[in-house]
């Protein structure tokens, strides 16, 4: 799964994945998508919510399971995929494309781990 | 990202898996790519491919399963269905040969200890089938129980045969075709001759061979489907299960994971052990009143003793303090085990049951759960709520099974 890792994002040890875009674009990563199985539902900040670095900002939930998504950024949310909360597949299928979450107008970031940190933590 | 909740008996579990039990179709199980789970000291397949993929092919074509971890405990003796009587809350020695019966075993108190399905497969001989996390359990209650009535009833034997035993099932609609297109298995010569699995009636079962060896083939299952289930030697059970695979690929068979197996199930409406039932509840309390038969008697006619006959006899007279009702989410989140059951969604609205599974139903399209509530809210249509991780979810009563299949 590391092997698959895009080398142009940074990572959180939970699983969230942001560019260095301006906005910066958020997801979560294929480890985190194929550990959930089939996504089912998304939650997702409005955009204007102003976020923290390592807050609970949404809900990820599939079939079997929910998990909280963090925050890796600080700032403003400037954009959600009303895509992925029409159809949470597209989490699973295309986690750094299509699978998108949602766009921040970055202040300040938070922990975050180079793909080469993230995928040793995740082997 | 990191979970949130209470997680599921068959969510995906940090066990040593060094030191965890395989299935005898482990090695089948890599081979095809399966994501492997910890299940009652069993590493298991989770799932192949995805969830709802395999819960669909269940639903429309059939998928096939590996329960290799469920335990088999052959009772077998002239004194087998008297003992089995006794033991269990069940009417054993009624059961007809090649017959199959849902039972339990329970507590002196009542509470359930497990659920069963007992398969009669000779004059003087059962098949206990138990939950994987309590075959140990039942194995020592079922000899304990035994001894204490050997005496009394006859010769009787408690042989574990869960090692030696694959477990394999066949679900879904397309579950009769794919077994009759598998070409090695045909009829026991001792088996009787008029019966086929075509023909082979729901809650039973037929000895059959399959390359030679003996397979014990039963029309039950646990997905709400038809479907078979096949009790066979472990050494046997890769070349089934290969087999399986490639009579079925024309029917649309696709291997499904305990993932699939319990979203199935909870649609069916079908109690988990650990969820639904446990030491703490009666078979009434769970709505399955009905597999108590306390209308039992031995050789004389005389009321029949078995193990929990006294506190089941007082609980069917009195009023329950909950019932197991279906909740239907109104809203897109599920409810999941544990969570409270509130009276409305207003934010003081008082507790009034507890979730004991939920899930987003993928054959139905929006959330479903089973609830233990209070008997005031447990009526149909009744409105109530959820409290998932803190805002509360509308949800309604509903009759169970949530899903039954088309016949």
């Amino acid at each position: 799964m590391a092997t698959d890792l895009p080398t142009t994002l940074q990572y959180t040890a939970e699983h969230e994945w942001v560019d260095e875009g301006s906005p910066a674009t958020v997801g979560i990563t294929a480890v985190a998508a194929d550990a959930l199985g089939d996504i089912v539902f998304v939650e997702l900040p409005a955009v204007g919510d102003e976020v923290e670095a390592g807050a609970v900002i949404g809900e990820i939930e599939s079939t079997k399971s929910v998990s909280e998504l963090f925050c890796p950024v600080s700032g403003t949310v400037v954009e959600v995929n009303q895509s992925v909360v029409d159809d949470p597949s597209l989490v699973n299928t295309d986690p750094y494309g299509e699978g998108w979450l949602l766009r921040i107008e970055v202040v300040s970031t938070g922990a975050l781990l180079s793909a080469q940190q993230y995928g040793a933590l995740n082997p | 990202m990191t979970a949130a909740g209470t997680p599921d008996a068959t969510a995906p579990a940090t066990g040593d898996p060094m030191t965890e039990l395989r299935s005898p179709l482990h090695d089948e199980h890599v081979a095809l790519g399966a994501v492997l789970t910890s299940f009652a000291g069993w590493q298991m397949p989770l799932r192949y491919t995805s969830d709802l993929a395999e819960h669909t092919a269940v639903r429309t074509a059939a998928g096939l399963f590996d329960l290799s971890h469920m335990g088999e405990i052959e009772v077998r003796g002239p004194g087998a269905g008297a003992f089995l009587d006794r033991a269990l809350v069940g009417d054993l020695s009624g059961l007809r040969v090649l017959g199959a019966r849902y039972t339990m075993v329970v507590q002196p108190d009542g509470g359930v200890i497990d659920d069963l399905v007992v398969y009669r497969t000779g004059d003087d001989v059962y098949l206990v089938v138990a939950n994987a996390s309590n075959h140990d359990v039942v194995l020592h209650e079922l000899r304990e129980r035994a001894d204490a009535v050997r005496g009394e009833v006859g010769d009787v034997d408690v042989v574990d045969r869960s090692a030696a035993t694959a477990l394999v099932a066949v679900q879904g609609p397309h579950a009769l075709a794919v077994v009759e297109a598998l070409d090695a298995l045909v009829p026991d010569p001792a088996a009787p001759a008029d019966v086929t699995p075509a023909t082979l009636r729901y809650y039973a079962c037929l000895p059959m061979r399959f390359e030679g060896g003996p397979v014990l083939v039963a029309r039950t299952g646990y997905t709400g489907e038809d479907g078979f289930e096949f009790f066979v030697d472990a050494a046997a059970a890769p070349a089934l299960w290969r087999a399986l695979l490639t009579a079925g690929a024309a029917h649309g068979i696709a291997p499904a994971g305990l993932s699939a197996r319990d979203s199935l199930r909870l649609e069916a409406g079908m109690p988990l052990y650990g969820n639904e039932l446990d030491r703490t509840t009666t078979p009434h309390d769970a709505g399955l009143g009905r597999v108590v038969k306390l209308g039992k008697v031995d050789a004389d006619g005389r009321p029949l003793p078995f193990v929990g006959r006294d506190a089941l006899a007082a609980r069917a007279q009195s009023a329950p303090a909950r019932v197991l009702v279906g909740l239907q989410g109104l809203g897109r989140r599920a409810a999941r085990h544990g969570y409270d059951v509130v009276a409305s969604t207003a934010p003081d609205a008082p507790v009034v049951g507890t979730v004991t599974s939920g899930a987003p139903s993928p054959t139905l399209g929006h959330p479903v759960a089973m609830a233990y509530v209070t008997p005031e809210v447990s009526a149909e249509g009744r409105e109530l709520a959820v409290d998932v991780r803190g805002r509360r979810e509308p949800v309604r009563v509903v009759p169970l099974p949530f899903y039954r299949r088309p016949r």
